[in-house]
């Protein structure tokens, strides 16, 4: 235990800039994929044959290794392969293949005769789906974000290998160090601590989006 | 994208230690031994889950927090604890695909309708009866899907097994990429995914002989009541 404290001090600079550097390149695919998945989401929930293409694409993209992804990507690109910019490319193909998924799930999910009530009422359709639609699909969608969140979070360690930043170094450097377990144990804290507390604040933004789920609860 | 070493015949050689044959069969060996374990491990509790309803809730947070572990630093952890060798990859790789078995055993389990239950339990099947002849083959289509899911995250994850010096598909990826030679590369690289591709049509192919035809709609009476939709993929490791 104190060895691992030695280590934080000797250290901190290290693991911070590793710390900081794996929410980088773990979130910034997530907000990207959710970015792009809302329009692909309701392509997907409208046009059958759309629906089709994305699942295909969506179970291929998953087939793929990330670590064969991420070396098959520069020869693809034509970028280096110490670019960052492959694992963002990577986990965002990832966070895709399964928030249009969610998304179009959710937006199925919506009561019809709500829309129709929404129609009646006046709505135009860009505003019913900003206002009516979106919101109703939204706890759904949320709940593939959190997937996609956590799983990207414990995936961009796989980039340590092919000498990418982000706490995987730890867990290299450990190895390089003949198994010390300090860099390693402390990797690990961090990267589920970082993946619970992106849990959490996707659900705390979820209950902030979803005042009615509150409300109608029993 | 070079295919070179890909398409080069002395690298499929059946004798060669370092051929593509050769690696395939190692890589096949870490997966299907570390899903074993895992569904031994996992199947037993998510049916027991399922079936008594008790322990949910910790099951599903630990699960939740398997997920959230990286396998690189599990592996590493293992390492360091009992050694180099072929028990701390397995270890990793257990780790990693039991959170999507257990999770899957346990909502197909629960998400066998309760009066098809009743009825189990009205015409006299005991408990164990009920588990195995009616819980189990109702859910077998979301059990085998985790199956699936997991077998997607371990075939890719066992990769890393190079890493630490053992054989595999990951040697390609390794070696090429210490010595910069792409082709090679980009060799394993397919050779992993095309692998992975295979065992989930492979298991796909399981689905179909073992999910009885009234389950999953194929049966003359076609009632799409109890078809449930397959649980969602995770991404690969």
């Amino acid at each position: 235990m104190s060895e691992i404290w030695r280590y934080l001090e000797t250290n901190a600079d290290d693991v911070l800039t590793a710390l900081v550097q794996h929410i980088w390149l773990a979130l910034i695919p997530v907000a990207i994929a959710f970015v792009l998945a809302l329009p692909l989401g309701a392509l997907v929930h409208r046009y059958v044959p759309a629906r089709h293409i994305a699942l295909t694409a969506g179970s291929v993209i998953y087939t793929v290794p990330s670590l064969a992804l991420l070396l098959l990507l520069p020869g693809l690109l034509g970028t280096s392969v110490l670019d960052p910019i492959n694992v963002v490319i990577a986990l965002t193909l990832y966070s895709l293949a399964l928030l249009v998924r969610t998304t179009a799930d959710g937006l199925d999910a919506v009561d019809t005769t709500v829309l129709q009530a929404a129609t009646a009422m006046g709505y135009r359709p860009v505003r019913r789906w900003f206002t009516v639609q979106l919101p109703l699909a939204m706890p759904v969608v949320l709940t593939g974000l959190r997937v996609a969140t956590v799983a990207n979070v414990s995936m961009v360690s796989i980039a340590a290998l092919i000498g990418i930043g982000g706490l995987g170094q730890l867990f290299t450097r450990g190895f390089q160090l003949g198994f010390y377990l300090p860099p390693i144990i402390i990797g690990l804290v961090l990267s589920v601590t970082l993946a619970v507390i992106a849990d959490v604040l996707i659900v705390a933004i979820q209950r902030g989006l979803t005042p009615w789920a509150r409300a109608g609860a029993r | 994208m070079s295919l070179d070493y890909l398409l080069d015949a002395a690298n499929w050689s059946l004798t060669s230690p370092d051929g593509f044959p050769q690696r395939i069969l190692e890589h096949l060996g870490y997966t299907v031994l570390a899903l074993a374990i895992a569904a031994v491990i996992a199947f037993p509790i998510g049916l027991l889950i399922g079936h008594t309803g008790r322990g949910a809730l910790i099951a599903i947070n630990l699960g939740n927090a398997g997920r959230a572990l990286p396998t690189l630093g599990v592996l590493m952890l293992a390492l360091g604890l009992v050694g180099i060798g072929l028990v701390p990859v397995t270890i990793a790789l257990v780790v990693l695909a039991i959170p999507p078995i257990l999770a899957t055993t346990y909502a197909g389990i629960q998400s066998v309708a309760d009066a098809t239950v009743d009825a189990a339990r009205g015409v006299g099947m005991t408990e164990a009866q009920i588990a195995w002849r009616v819980e189990v083959p109702i859910a077998l289509p979301i059990i085998i899907g985790g199956l699936r899911n997991a077998s997607l995250q371990v075939v890719s994850t066992a990769t890393i097994a190079a890493y630490v010096g053992l054989g595999g598909l990951g040697r390609y990826l390794f070696d090429g990429l210490a010595t910069l030679q792409y082709d090679q590369v980009v060799a394993g690289a397919i050779v992993i995914a095309v692998l992975a591709v295979a065992i989930d049509l492979a298991l796909a192919g399981a689905q179909r002989l073992l999910v009885s035809p009234g389950v999953d709609g194929r049966g003359a009476g076609n009632r799409p009541s109890t078809v449930r939709p397959e649980p969602q993929p995770e991404p690969a490791g």
